[in-house]
């Protein structure tokens, strides 16, 4: 019986770029061919790392058979608590005054959700959240579904491959007061291109002076430089420097715990009594959602932090993804220099994090991709954590042959 | 000066509310008949012993990673959850016209499509389509609907609290009178709170009126007892005709309460309008989580299609079912045998884990302050918070409640 359908005017949503990289590179048959499109750690094999400490920690949860009750809406406390511990260091004068809440979120996408629906409820100033230029491609959508307006400053210099320090200092300048600035804290993405702590410190002054709102968004802490408190260095700055910031954090790629969804997200307040009205607030934010987040992955990275052997473990393996990569980056220039290639690559070495803006025009990308089978995103991305020592040669033939 | 001086302090969620007020008193007799999670007889949570099964093999396989998910979730998570509401050989499944998001718990299946309904359903980013839910209903579904943008949430007749029981005429009434297009969220089984639920009679008659109006149909939850007895109402609508989303969880069926395992199946007209349709909730959970968590699909995955972890999980099931009904069944015996004022028929003839036992907030109140029985406003009990040992004091006390205050 053909009956009207409901649905008959809802168009096909378009594909996800990246995902379509990956889709693309399954159907390839080349037995060289390489995924440097989607963001996940790979190990020196091109396989899924599961961390150590990671399978120690489930073993240490599985043997006290808890229960299965409701987490609390903002998520598991010694979560929660240590999450803002890692990011703030646990002698921080916010967390000894009580004066942030953090709360548990589906990874870095809830943590940003649930900030975005925060700011747009409740963010007195104007609703402009300025990115830099470029930023993560769902950055846009989620703050554009909350309500708010997307804006930009200038980050990205092509021609070096590097931060366009004077072009951002010159836009933020420019922002209106009590708008909100987004700040990646390390390891920007996509170009892994990050300002050094002295242009931190003037981004915090002019920050400070165009009395902006900052929200942080930590995707790697400790996957960037493979230190910790190096890679929070920026936030840290900001909150000694008086900036009261929100914060995103995300322990997808530094603890590897991609699809268990682990993430933060943090308010400094003035005070205990201003950090209790936001905290209940929200709640009411998070309850017509998802009404409570998984307990797994929250238990898991919980017991990792506030267990020092495995604290330490998962220091050692987080410096040594870091590593990996920062390995790979040296070995894809040195390739290139002994194939001869004229072109100064040094950004792929001064470039921090999983990602690579490699310069590469969409031209050569196509050749890249169809020539060679190497698969990453237009933008001349690359993702370097999908580059192993079997392939770096291989890479660094490839990508000299269409740029000579 | 800070930007958050004006947000205002909230009101805490009310049933966390009352498990808050509840731990922190310390009268040695008290009960909590507050949070709809299952309990033991000794009051205590139960996690399935298939479960527990299921995790020591998941821990053990050296093969399962914690990788990305697909945006929609595990694909054998979201064909087997489809499959239990609306059977193994349901012809839309057979016809490629049946899709489903993994999403967290009910309340997240119950969000992606609420948002999914307020960009595409009657025009697009139509605020203003009236969203029915029932008189009462989950105290959620408010919020849900409303987060999602839609201004014109409203309740359909549904408890009758002097008869206690359902006001059908009522609910045909609102639905023969409703708007055009107006959505309806309807409880497949097991209504939250009232515990009453329409007979398959009157689901043949409450979908013979939507059909005539044909508004879109959303149905919430998925309690205990037999598979196909509580699937019965969406089954019936789905060989209707009807295209229709149906929320589930597992949050109670499996007690994987704080894994957040739900699923939105979708039943469309055909596979055109079903890929679509899915292709457009991939962009609403992609600036919502992004992808849903791994765990929780991944116990429920291995128990439904391993046929002899069914059968446990079924026997599973069955246990908790059988809990909640020897309790209603001696609730009641309890109530008549003090000679309480009152019928008491209800707390046998209503299912699943919550009963109105129409007491009303005064009685409440005594109950909560007096005796230190903790429950809903609205008198509503979760009859898993009743045991052999506090039963009996709990029946005195509704005694005293009902013949001491009016």
């Amino acid at each position: 019986c053909t009956r009207y359908s409901w649905w008959g005017g809802v168009q096909m949503g378009p594909p996800d770029p990246i995902l379509g990289v990956t889709e693309a590179f399954k159907k390839d048959t080349n037995p060289k061919k390489m995924n440097l499109g989607v963001g996940a750690y790979r190990d020196d094999q091109g396989k899924p790392f599961v961390l150590s400490c990671v399978r120690k920690a489930e073993a240490i949860i599985a043997a006290k058979q808890l229960d299965k009750e409701y987490l609390p809406i903002g998520g598991l406390a010694e979560f929660s608590k240590a999450c803002a511990q890692l990011a703030l260091g646990p002698e921080n004068e916010v967390l000894k005054s009580s004066r942030s809440v953090t709360v548990q979120t589906i990874s870095g996408t809830g943590s940003l959700r649930i900030g975005a629906n925060f700011l747009a409820r409740f963010h007195p100033g104007p609703h402009d959240v300025y990115l830099p230029k470029p930023s993560w491609g769902n950055h846009t959508p989620i703050f554009r579904d909350a309500g708010m307006q997307l804006k930009a400053y200038r980050y990205y210099e092509p021609s070096t491959c590097g931060f366009d320090f004077k072009g951002a200092l010159d836009d933020i300048s420019k922002i209106p007061e009590q708008s909100i600035i987004l700040l990646h804290a390390c390891a920007h993405n996509p170009t892994g291109v990050d300002p050094r702590p002295e242009q931190w410190k003037e981004i915090a002054d002019i920050v400070k002076k165009r009395n902006l709102l900052v929200f942080f968004d930590m995707a790697y802490q400790g996957f960037a430089s493979g230190d910790i408190d190096r890679d929070a260095w920026a936030v840290r700055h900001f909150i000694e420097n008086g900036h009261n910031i929100v914060l995103s954090q995300s322990f997808a790629k530094n603890m590897g715990l991609y699809g268990e969804r682990v993430g933060g997200f943090t308010v400094v307040c003035k005070d205990a009594e201003e950090a209790k009205r936001v905290e209940s607030q929200l709640k009411i934010l998070i309850r017509p959602i998802y009404s409570n987040p998984p307990v797994n992955g929250a238990r898991i990275a919980a017991t990792i932090l506030n267990t020092p052997e495995l604290r330490s473990l998962w220091l050692e393996e987080v410096h040594g993804m870091a590593n990996r990569i920062i390995k790979m980056r040296e070995q894809l220039v040195a390739g290139l220099k002994k194939n001869g290639s004229s072109h100064n690559w040094q950004h792929v070495i001064d470039q921090i994090g999983m990602f690579c803006f490699t310069g590469l025009k969409p031209e050569q990308v196509e050749r890249l991709t169809k020539e060679f089978s190497v698969y990453m995103t237009k933008d001349g991305r690359i993702s370097m954590a999908g580059v192993t020592s079997g392939n770096v040669g291989y890479l660094a033939d490839a990508i000299h042959a269409v740029t000579k | 000066m800070s930007l958050f001086s004006e947000v205002p302090q909230a009101a805490p969620v009310a049933v966390f509310k009352l498990t808050q007020d509840f731990n922190n008193d310390q009268f040695p007799n008290k009960v909590n008949l507050g949070v709809g999670a299952y309990r033991t007889d000794e009051g205590q949570p139960w996690v399935l012993p298939v479960v527990k099964k299921v995790e020591k093999i998941i821990v053990h396989d050296d093969r399962l990673n914690h990788e990305y998910l697909p945006i929609l979730g595990l694909p054998e998570f979201r064909s087997s959850a489809s499959k239990i509401v609306l059977g193994d050989n349901s012809p839309a499944i057979l016809e490629n016209r049946v899709g489903a998001v993994q999403c967290l718990g009910g309340t997240g299946a119950l969000k992606i499509g609420a948002e999914f309904l307020r960009r595409f359903y009657n025009g697009s980013n139509n605020t203003k389509t009236p969203i029915y839910v029932s008189a009462p209903t989950w105290e959620n579904h408010n919020a849900v609907f409303s987060s999602a943008g839609f201004e014109d949430v409203r309740p359909y007749r549904y408890w009758d609290a002097e008869k206690r029981g359902l006001d059908l005429a009522g609910f045909l009434g609102d639905l023969e009178s409703c708007p055009e297009h107006s959505v309806f969220v309807l409880h497949a089984c097991a209504h939250n709170p009232t515990g009453t639920d329409p007979t398959q009679e009157q689901w043949k008659q409450i979908a013979e009126v939507m059909m005539y109006d044909n508004p879109l149909i959303f149905y919430p939850g998925f309690a205990s007892g037999s598979l196909e007895k509580d699937a019965w109402a969406v089954r019936y609508f789905v060989s209707s005709g009807f295209e229709m989303f149906c929320a589930q969880s597992f949050s109670k069926n499996f007690g994987l309460y704080n894994e957040r395992v739900g699923n939105l199946t979708v039943v469309a007209r055909d596979a055109d309008n079903l890929k679509r349709v899915l292709s457009q909730m991939e962009k609403v959970v992609r600036i919502t989580w992004s992808n849903p968590p791994s765990q929780g699909a991944r116990i429920v995955t291995i128990t439904l299609t391993s046929p002899e972890l069914f059968s446990e999980w079924q026997e599973n099931v069955k246990t908790m079912a059988n809990r909640v009904l020897l309790m209603r069944s001696q609730l009641k015996a309890k109530l008549q045998a003090l000679g309480t004022p009152g019928t008491w028929d209800h707390i046998t003839d209503q299912i699943g884990m919550f009963s109105f036992t129409g007491l009303n907030p005064k009685q409440v109140e005594y109950l909560v302050k007096e005796k230190h029985i903790y429950l809903m406003a609205s008198g509503r009990i979760n009859m898993c918070g009743l045991t052999t040992k506090n039963i009996d004091y709990v029946a005195e006390s509704i005694h005293e409640a009902v013949t001491k205050v009016q």
